[in-house]
């Protein structure tokens, strides 16, 4: 069960300006019945002005995202077009006593509906998130999008951008290609969370230390489970090793193999990699 | 405020009767089953009287129960001593509707360089039983077929799979864990090879499974240690659990069919009253072969989480196969497999009974649950014109 605040529970149960303005000055439609969630905002808005009078929601969704819709339109009931534009994806969620983080993207639809809204009183073509090369297939999402969210939230792992913009939240086809733009978003200005670097070893340093690390660390742990592995040669980057005793005829072999191949990746460099004899 | 408990395919109260007989072992009685001594020792005993009632309901012999932790262990256990069994042979099959505990473990093994055939459904979330005769092969190791689903509670053609099988030789796993208790089982009938049961989904308490496994079946340990369960399952004995388990057979099997009955008459009624009261909802799975206290409703253009916290705010217990509720952004795989609209996939709400659900809370979810879909129907923007409809 999601962990929801008494704000979002309070106005998942009793939601504020509910309903449809009638001859509305800008209506903006987010989501789709088929991606579990989707947001009309109809507003009436003071053409002198330019100023928010009245703002209502319909939600087809769960009640993080009912809970962001009336929310949103209490924030923005009052302000000017571009005071409301400054109201940004965190400033729903914070107005909400925060959502579960796997909910996130309730309060990001909250603010796309916004500015479809916007644009469409203003006559601009859709905003430029919404346009342009679809990355994740299974809900829709474009690379813009993706920088954008990733960006404004300063999110750095798949796991965020998922939680945020649903994105690579199904089939995963296109997690290779979140990282790439995340790599490229966060190589551009100074890294998040930078790597201790590396010290550069010799040859024979290499060697003993993997030497060390299967004697001391892999060895024991895999002769407490009746198996064994020699190591056999290394030749570059190449770790040769033979399975022994139980891990004979395994079929987990391959997973001890990989397991053990992350390890020497992680203590010794980053390219290594071990092979069965 | 008691809950009006309608999950019970999630997991069931502990019976008190079965509260009962566990407790001097969780006090007083705390041996080891396996010691030389007479307090440990005696313990033993209630083991195999425990190991002799899970047998009885299932028609098994005592010798052929192990007990497990869980499902998705004797699950687990089933399908990775199959592929040790049979090394040479690298095909597996399964359905796309299976639940977690071998879907999951079925992909794993597909990591590993198996193929596996997931088996396709119908609408009503029948098997494909064309696709189930043309996958088999000379490579196939090991078939696994739930045999009743989870979620829509629609029973699966298990003996006329089970008899194609021993035919061919080919060993036969089923994940019978929503189904045993609930409808009757006899494995002297029914050709399995292998048959994973669960403690909480029927009236014992988590933590203890079971799986059955044929006299004659090559068999490979999952957890390996001590003698327990004959070599077949190492582990110090979760004897609480186990006598727990026993007696819930017990009771499961003296009351089965009059239980069925009256749990099916509930459902029956819940199900026709809410498709009258509310528009624009369906059924989901074939209601002609379902487990008697299931039913899987979808209420078209509302989703099913805020359906969840609304039924909860008056106490009532049900679960749902929207994204919001499956944790994985997607709604749920075996409506999905079925095929089911996405205007009803994200609004499909299960209600699972037990023997201790009543009239009274029947009554009381046909009297909430039109006002609750009307409601939500009102806060979208897809069902307001469905509202003028009778």
């Amino acid at each position: 069960m999601w962990e929801y605040s008494e704000k979002v529970k309070e106005l998942f149960l009793h939601p504020k300006n509910v309903g449809e303005i009638e001859n509305p000055d800008a209506v903006g439609e987010v989501g789709s019945m088929i991606c579990g969630d989707a947001l009309r905002l109809t507003l009436k808005i003071d053409r002198e002005t330019e100023r928010i009078i009245d703002a209502k929601f319909q939600t087809f969704g769960c009640a993080s995202a009912i809970a962001s819709s009336s929310v949103l339109t209490e924030l923005i009931k009052g302000k000017t077009l571009d005071e409301a534009l400054k109201i940004t994806n965190k400033d729903i969620a914070e107005a909400l006593g925060g959502l579960p983080k796997e909910k996130m993207h309730c309060s990001v639809m909250g603010r796309e509906a916004l500015e479809a809204a916007i644009a469409n009183y203003r006559g601009e073509a859709r905003p430029p998130e919404a346009e342009g090369r679809i990355v994740c297939n299974c809900f829709q999402v474009t690379e813009e999008k993706i920088r954008k969210v990733a960006i404004e939230n300063h999110l750095t792992t798949v796991e965020e951008i998922t939680n945020y913009t649903k994105a690579g939240g199904d089939c995963g086809t296109c997690i290779p290609e979140i990282e790439a733009i995340l790599k490229d978003i966060w190589k551009a200005k100074a890294p998040p969370r930078p790597e201790a670097p590396r010290k550069r070893l010799t040859n024979l340093q290499k060697i003993a230390l993997i030497q060390e690390i299967i004697e001391k660390e892999i060895r024991p742990r895999l002769q407490a489970d009746g198996g064994d592995i020699e190591l056999i040669d290394i030749i570059g980057n190449r770790v040769i090793v033979a399975l022994r005793a139980m891990c004979v005829g395994c079929p987990m072999g391959g997973v001890t193999i990989e397991g053990i191949q992350e390890r020497l990746r992680e203590l010794v460099s980053d390219d290594i990699v071990v092979e069965q004899q | 405020m008691k809950p009006i408990y309608l999950d019970n395919n999630a997991t069931t109260a502990v019976a008190p009767e079965v509260l009962e007989e566990m407790l001097p072992y969780l006090k007083e009685l705390y041996g080891n089953p396996s010691s030389m001594h007479t307090f440990g020792g005696q313990n033993h005993r209630r083991i195999e009287e425990a190991r002799a009632k899970v047998a009885a309901l299932i028609g098994a012999d005592p010798e052929e129960i192990i007990f497990t932790s869980c499902g998705t262990e004797s699950d687990n256990t089933a399908l990775m001593s199959a592929v040790e069994s049979y090394p040479r042979k690298r095909h597996v099959i399964t359905t796309r509707v299976e639940h977690p505990a071998v879907l999951n473990f079925a992909r794993h093994l597909a990591r590993k360089g198996y193929r596996v055939t997931y088996l396709p459904v119908d609408s009503l979330g029948r098997l494909d039983m064309e696709a189930f005769h043309e996958a088999l092969d000379d490579d196939t190791a090991v078939v696994s077929v739930m045999y009743a689903n989870n979620e829509t509670g629609v029973i699966f053609p298990v003996a006329e799979i089970a008899e194609v099988l021993r035919e061919r030789g080919i060993l036969f796993h089923t994940d019978a864990v929503q189904a045993v208790g609930k409808v009757p089982i006899d494995v002297k009938e029914l050709a399995v090879d292998m048959l994973s049961l669960s403690g909480h989904k029927l009236h014992a308490p988590k933590g203890i499974g079971a799986l059955y496994v044929r006299r004659g079946t090559r068999f490979h340990p999952y957890i390996i240690g001590g003698h327990q369960e004959r070599g077949r399952r190492a582990g110090t004995e979760n004897v609480a659990s186990i006598v727990g388990l026993g007696k819930a057979c017990e009771l499961a099997g003296e009351a089965l069919e009059e239980e069925a009955g009256y749990l099916s008459r509930l459902r029956d009624r819940l199900e026709r009253a809410l498709l009258q009261s509310c528009p624009d909802a369906r059924v989901n799975g074939d209601t002609t072969n379902r487990l008697p206290n299931t039913t899987n409703i979808g209420f078209e253009y509302v989703e099913g989480e805020a359906i969840l916290l609304r039924l909860d705010e008056y106490g009532i217990c049900a679960s749902s196969g929207s994204a919001c509720t499956s944790g994985s952004l997607q709604p749920s795989h075996v409506l999905r497999a079925m095929g089911v609209p996405f205007t009803a996939i994200h609004g499909s709400i299960r209600f699972s009974l037990s023997r201790y659900n009543t009239e009274s809370e029947i009554d009381r979810v046909i009297e909430v649950m039109p006002t609750i879909i009307r409601e939500l129907r009102l806060l979208s923007p897809y069902g307001k014109e469905r509202l003028t409809q009778p």
